[in-house]
């Protein structure tokens, strides 16, 4: 029996499931996919958000400025890029003035104090390939951009460090409401718990729907993106956001924390909850909006490009509650943007929830640094030679793109998450995530994974189930 | 009979018709030199290919030997030919032009190995 | 710190070629850095033949010729280093490389690039759809089939008529696969005709020129691939759209030289070729810096790899020994690309340190039928040869003699282009 079981290993799940690990209980969490932070954490701009963009006094507003608050304490304890660069909004015309007032308003009633407007001649200066038609521009000091992925992978990691149990591959099928306990099943087996976290994303209404009669309902809302090579990555050094519209912030160009220049999102309502296809239309529409940011969109540089959803529901806020008829059961539903940056704070919350229904001790042995070593590539000449001499593997380099050695997709392998797929290792250790895109790599990591997990060639996966690489040995088939 | 054929001499690429009576070629069309005419003569009589694969390698840090017919054989014993090496393995050390399969299909040509290996 | 004459970033053919060529001309102190385990380069998964022919009078598969350079290699004794990555080159000719005895610091008294090129990755397209495991570069495919001996689907469709993915057609109907067809944005193929009949037609498998895929379908595998022709402009055009189902799509299309290490030596690259701006010596604009085969620009046949990279290591050899010109003067005539020829190699010429003559290479960037291709000094029109077909395909040459120096002193620039 389990205190709590997190369904769902996002963003929200990894940042709940690192702040229980404070506590002397026993936490599992339960993720459907072979990697954690694979749904709508996996794609979206990576942008923390000042916080001059919510509604003043809504959940979204709140946890967004004290989450913003938290990222360089938290960055620096679990080692996840992340970057105060601060963003721009900004306005084509003279008489958009006034909605930039609006918003830095609004900023100020949520918190923020520095913002400022910024014209034309002093954006020349601070960002100096933005549009000719720019006119003036909100300055949020306080955004910044962070790898998302990077960073759920370093919450659960610390985490698990921390004794929380990860069961990967491993869907919630039913959930079945028991005297005091809930008994969740999946594919790897039945789990008993006292108190669910619904951290599902995409998923989560199902989740609620499957205990409560008080029904849930996300509309999953599609954003495509293109992403731009290193070389271009300074191209802005802010964040760079249009005027929001109701659909959302617009077309953003922003470096990203690792230091690849970004374009997107779209935004579009979909039926089907995991269609993240993109479309000719979507990524057209990306290159045209972000060309009215800046002088030139490097469209010759696109390495890929994606497609990302975001979990909304018709309330257009953060659901941050236990349900009403379903003691026992917390749902995080609707954590859209500024999901991302709220999240450590939303977990916060929810620590605090989970303390006055359990009344926990402390974890004596929390750690709260992440232990990681540094990746070869930031590593100075002197400690590159001592790395090598310490483990020769580290002379040895699988991906020529990022610099990535062999010793480090081994401790990927081996860190505290039971991953073995290609993208799982394409996140720890950017294998493969360079130009050429794993053409040069990918081989060399197939036979690297095959042999340390001590599995076929052709049971390695690029993002677990039903996704092998290579099917059967040549002339099978003949 | 009439064939239709392109030209492989050059980036040319003649499209050439050529006339067949009785198995030899009575006349060829649609060629802009001697290469074309010559080309589709062989190619409408007895076409021929080097065919190239690989089969696995035992003992060699490679996974795989490349391996092809030593000489050109007649194109329609092509896919006879692949499928002959299915189930077959190398063994290290081997050197390029040693012989994997003797006499391939009965057609009286060897496949040989086109790597060395220790 | 290890002192080095001249040290060679690459063992492919060209890094082969270059240090037979450097030894050749009297250097002993020559050294090859391969980051692979063996010698070779992507010589070794190009197991088709058709390799050879110029430089041997025979026909040879990849590994045939690559062993041919390596024997050369070994009966000269120039050393070299394997599964070693270079990280880094200074334009003062410091080389940073790993390997698993630790880090390596060279000094070397000149540098041959010769790091080959890359495959245009599915990003550099932008193609919309999802992003599904079966979508790969034909070379990568190339070597799960070639070198690991694993296919990664069993129905293929090729993006591209490039020779890779026109071999690689072939190569995986040889191993069980069911190619559906070969996709080509352009109404001609970038291959050779004669894989276009060997690779293609004589299995049957249908070449779709002025079409493109404009959808990606299928989770967590590939399940199919939209299929439309497109219009003059390359666009697809609504209506003609097809589904092909396939669990495996192989992108064969462009080759990059791979130049990160040049830039490193801030070496200045052409926006054209993607490789380095040299000069009649190969040289590239930091001085002792030189450059040969894909690196520099992509070659149609590893023969005039070999023949640019053999002269590419004996100009290196002068460098050493100070015997030729410095370029530091700019005493070079510039070379001009017009009317059709996309840019030539090399860039410039200095007549002071031409022997006998040069060969200049280019590409054309359509398909020409008889037509004329002439060279100009200044105004002056030297040479014109009529040309029955250039396509884009193929790498040509134009000869630059000595004599046609002396014949315009003082000449500024050389022309060469396309005419009726």
């Amino acid at each position: 029996m389990y205190d709590v079981a997190i369904v769902g290993a996002g963003i929200i799940g990894a940042c709940v499931a690192r702040k229980l690990s404070g506590y002397a209980i026993k936490t599992v969490v339960i993720e459907k996919d072979s990697d954690v932070g694979t749904g709508c954490t996996r794609a979206n701009s990576g942008i923390v958000h000042g916080g001059y963009d919510a509604k003043p006094g809504s959940l979204k507003a709140k946890y967004n400025v004290l989450g913003q608050k938290m990222y360089d304490r938290l960055a620096k304890e679990l080692r996840f890029p992340f970057k105060r660069n601060g963003s721009l909004v900004i306005a084509f015309d003279e008489k958009d003035i006034p909605r930039l007032e609006q918003l830095k308003e609004q900023g100020v009633e949520n918190g923020l104090l520095d913002l400022r407007i910024a014209h034309k001649d002093e954006l020349k200066e601070l960002e100096p390939n933005l549009s000719e038609n720019v006119y003036a521009a909100l300055v949020v000091p306080a955004g910044g951009i962070v790898s998302p992925y990077e960073m759920a992978i370093a919450f659960a990691e610390n985490a698990a460090q921390n004794g929380v149990e990860f069961m990967l591959d491993s869907e919630a099928t039913s959930i079945d409401k028991k005297d005091g306990y809930f008994l969740i099943s999946t594919p790897k087996g039945k789990v008993e718990a006292r108190i669910i976290v619904n951290a599902a994303g995409e998923h989560s209404d199902e989740i609620n729907n499957m205990l409560s009669e008080h029904k849930l309902k996300i509309i999953p809302r599609s954003g495509e993106y293109c992403l731009i090579d290193r070389t271009e990555g300074g191209l802005v050094k802010h964040t760079v956001f249009q005027l929001p519209t109701k659909m959302g912030k617009g077309i953003l160009v922003t470096p990203t924390a690792e230091g690849n220049l970004l374009i997107g999102p779209t935004s579009a309502d979909i039926e089907e909850k995991g269609n993240t296809a993109t479309t000719m239309q979507g990524l057209g529409e990306v290159l045209e909006k972000a060309r009215l940011s800046v002088k030139r969109v490097p469209i010759n540089k696109i390495i890929t490009s994606f497609c990302g959803l975001r979990p909304r529901t018709e309330l257009d806020e953060f659901i941050i509650e236990e349900a009403k008829d379903v003691p026992g059961l917390i749902n995080l539903c609707g954590i859209e943007s500024p999901g991302l940056t709220a999240a450590p704070a939303i977990a916060e919350e929810v620590g605090r929830m989970i303390a006055e229904r359990l009344n926990p001790a402390e974890n004596k042995g929390f750690d709260p640094i992440r232990k990681i070593t540094a990746p070869f590539r930031d590593m100075t000449g002197d400690e590159r030679r001592a790395a090598i001499k310490e483990n020769p593997d580290y002379g040895h380099i699988i991906c020529r793109c990022e610099t990535v050695t062999k010793a480090e997709i081994i401790a990927a392998l081996r860190s505290p998450l039971p991953v073995r797929s290609l993208d799982a290792i394409k996140r720890r250790t950017r294998a493969g995530m360079g130009r050429c895109q794993a053409g040069f790599c990918s081989m060399r990591l197939l036979d690297i994974i095959a042999e340390e997990c001590g599995i076929s060639i052709t049971d390695v996966t690029k993002s677990g189930g039903g996704s092998n690489i290579l099917i059967e040995r040549n002339k099978t088939s003949i | 009979m009439q064939k239709e054929i392109i030209c492989i001499s050059c980036p040319m690429g003649c499209r050439m018709s050529v006339t067949l009576d009785a198995g030899k070629v009575s006349q060829v069309t649609g060629a802009t030199c001697k290469k074309g005419v010559d080309y589709a003569e062989l190619e409408c009589t007895n076409p021929m290919r080097i065919v190239t694969s690989t089969v696995p390698l035992s003992g060699s840090p490679l996974n795989t030997l490349p391996v092809k017919t030593q000489h050109a054989i007649p194109k329609d014993k092509i896919m006879d030919c692949v499928r002959s090496l299915k189930g077959i393995t190398a063994k290290a050390p081997v050197a390029a032009g040693d012989i994997i399969v003797e006499n391939v299909c009965g057609i009286g040509v060897n496949i040989v190995a086109t790597r060395s290996s220790v | 710190m290890m002192k080095i004459d001249v040290a060679i970033i690459g063992g492919g053919p060209a890094g082969l070629a270059a240090a037979i060529g450097a030894r050749r001309a009297g250097i002993q102190n020559v050294l090859i850095l391969e980051r692979e385990a063996y010698l070779g380069g992507i010589l070794n998964q190009c197991i088709h033949n058709g390799f050879g022919l110029h430089t041997f009078k025979e026909e040879l598969t990849g590994p045939e010729y690559a062993e041919r350079y390596v024997l050369q290699i070994e009966e000269m004794g120039i050393p070299y280093m394997l599964n070693t990555m270079v990280l880094n080159i200074t334009r003062d000719k410091k080389i940073t490389a790993a390997n698993s005895g630790g880090l390596l610091e060279i000094e070397a008294g000149a540098v041959i690039l010769a790091m080959g090129c890359r495959e245009r990755p599915r990003g550099a397209l932008n193609i919309p759809g999802t992003r599904p495991v079966g979508v790969y570069t034909a070379g990568t495919a190339q070597k799960y089939v070639n070198l690991d001996g694993y296919m990664p689907g069993k129905e293929v469709v090729v993006l591209g008529s490039g020779d890779i993915g026109l071999i690689m057609a072939r190569r995986l109907t040889f191993e069980g696969a069911k190619v559906r067809a070969v996709i080509e944005l352009m109404p001609y193929s970038g291959g050779l005709k004669r894989n276009i009949v060997q690779c293609l037609d004589d299995y049957g498998i249908p070449l779709k020129l002025s079409h493109t895929v404009t959808e990606i379908k299928g989770a967590p595998r590939l399940a199919g691939v939209t299929v439309a022709q497109v219009d003059e402009n390359r666009k697809p055009i609504p209506g003609t759209e097809e589904y092909i189902p396939c669990d495996t799509l192989l992108l064969s299309v462009g080759l990059i030289p791979e130049n990160e290490l040049s830039k490193s030596a801030d070496v200045l690259l052409s926006d054209i070729t993607g490789g380095a701006v040299v000069n009649e010596r190969l040289e590239t604009n930091v001085e002792g810096i030189f450059s040969c085969g894909n690196v520099l620009h992509v070659h149609d046949l590893v023969d005039f790899v070999s023949e640019e990279s053999e002269r590419a290591g004996e100009n290196a050899a002068q460098y050493v020994r100070g015997e030729h010109l410095s370029n530091k003067d700019g005493g070079g005539v510039r070379l001009l690309a017009t009317n059709g020829v996309r840019y030539t190699v090399p860039f410039t010429i200095d007549p002071r340190n031409v022997k006998d003559k040069v060969d200049v290479r280019f590409r054309v960037d359509n398909v020409y039928r008889d037509k004329y291709v002439s060279v100009y000094f200044g105004d002056e029109r030297e040479q014109r040869r009529r040309r029955m077909i250039l396509t884009p395909g193929e790498m040509e040459t134009v000869v630059i003699k000595k004599e046609m120096f002396l014949k315009y002193p003082g000449v500024k620039t050389i022309t060469v282009t396309i005419e009726e």
